[in-house]
């Protein structure tokens, strides 16, 4: 048995369990570090998941967006950060939805929200 | 006269700032606080001639993918691709690299048992090119200084120790001062300071934390690099863990070098720190 990170409340600490529950989306991330693959995700999400191998209950995540739900099931946040990019969603957008806040709330709470 | 370090830079790498240059915004006013602290930063690098920046940094999953994760990567090429991240090319050049001088950082942290993945071809993207932005601008001529850049794990974990960190800038320090050829080299760790981008705790940030790092990086950075990464990440968000990165810039300089310039600003989800030194 290894050392764990020990855990932190509403956090998610990416270690090497959720990265390999989380491999198979990380690895169609990774993917969309590319123009033209991000124009084949874009044209057929559906198809697009498929070739990468994702679960049904992966898929599912990506179809409702469920930016707290794909952390949760290993989806590292910088490769979130390029399913954000590819269906419209922001960082700060994603961060509202995982803290339970529209975007407006969630800016409310900034220092200085025209920094984006 | 061999190689020496002249300076090292403790800064953060906040993405956003990448399309703030792009599309000029250094002036508006959400943006003008940092962009104005780094005017006397470039004067005072201007004044220090340096010849190569060493840039350690954390790829966001552009170049690494975690099929395989290197724990440390050194470029050892003469030039660094401009990696897209997912959001689509930067109009920025390739930036330079120096082979030779990375070939013998190689040879000489690998003797000090820093076993590096060595990478030859390497794409780069913010980790490394919003500090390059910030303190090194390029010009239609390109970018001002060849760079080395090097890659430190802090994302999967297990992660190496912030002391780990700490002793590689040390044993980065014996090798640039081996080097025969006589390069000014500028050190510059980047990433953090407190911030958190997942799960309910998003947003978060500790600006009393921030503060006291950056003060205990000056003062005491032995007893800083005794802290664990879950400390970090409790005081200070999850992904505030590349703060480990500024104790291998730390770790490069000596123990009395000389603070010339600190600066703070937390506008959105991350403290943006600077600090820099003078060898």
């Amino acid at each position: 048995m290894g050392i764990p990170v020990k855990e932190i409340p509403d956090t998610s600490i990416f270690d090497l369990r959720l990265s390999r529950r989380g491999a198979r989306m990380n690895r169609m991330c990774s993917a969309l570090c590319s123009a033209r693959e991000r124009e084949a995700f874009k044209r057929d999400e559906e198809g697009f998941m498929a070739r990468f191998g994702l679960t049904e209950t992966e898929k599912d995540l990506i179809r409702k967006r469920d930016f707290k739900g794909l952390i949760d099931a290993g989806m590292n946040i910088y490769a979130m950060l390029k399913i954000g990019s590819a269906t419209g969603n922001s960082l700060y957008r994603m961060g509202a939805q995982m803290r339970g806040e529209t975007y407006e709330q969630f800016l409310a709470t900034r220092n200085i929200k025209d920094a984006v | 006269m061999p190689s020496r370090i002249v300076a090292g830079i403790g800064l953060s790498h906040v993405p956003s700032v990448g399309p703030a240059v792009d599309r000029k915004r250094e002036q508006d006013p959400a943006w003008k606080p940092l962009f104005d602290a780094y005017v006397p930063v470039r004067e005072w690098l201007a004044k220090l001639k340096p010849d190569v920046a060493i840039v350690v940094y954390n790829d966001h999953v552009a170049e690494f993918g975690f099929d395989k994760y290197p724990t440390f990567a050194l470029g050892a090429a003469e030039r660094y691709a401009i990696a897209d991240e997912g959001f689509g090319m930067r109009p920025l050049p390739e930036v330079p690299g120096d082979a030779d001088f990375s070939i013998h950082l190689c040879e000489r942290l690998v003797d000090a048992e820093f076993d590096l993945t060595v990478c030859q071809e390497m794409g780069v993207e913010h980790g490394f090119l919003v500090p390059m932005n910030l303190c090194f601008p390029h010009t239609t001529s390109g970018w001002p200084v060849k760079t080395v850049p090097l890659q430190v794990n802090v994302v999967q974990h297990p992660l190496p120790t912030a002391r780990r960190c700490y002793r590689l800038g040390q044993a980065l320090r014996d090798a640039v001062s081996s080097y025969p050829q006589d390069l000014n080299v500028v050190v510059l760790g980047t990433g953090g300071m407190s911030h958190q981008l997942q799960g309910k705790r998003f947003g978060f940030m500790n600006e009393k934390f921030d503060h006291w790092f950056l003060d205990e990086l000056e003062k005491n950075p032995e007893s800083l690099a005794s802290l664990s990464h879950h400390k970090i990440m409790e005081e200070a968000g999850a992904e505030a863990v590349e703060l480990i990165m500024w104790l291998t810039m730390r770790g490069a300089l000596s123990p009395k070098a000389k603070r010339r310039h600190r600066h703070y600003y937390a506008p959105m989800t991350t403290g943006m720190g600077l600090i820099t030194f003078e060898d």
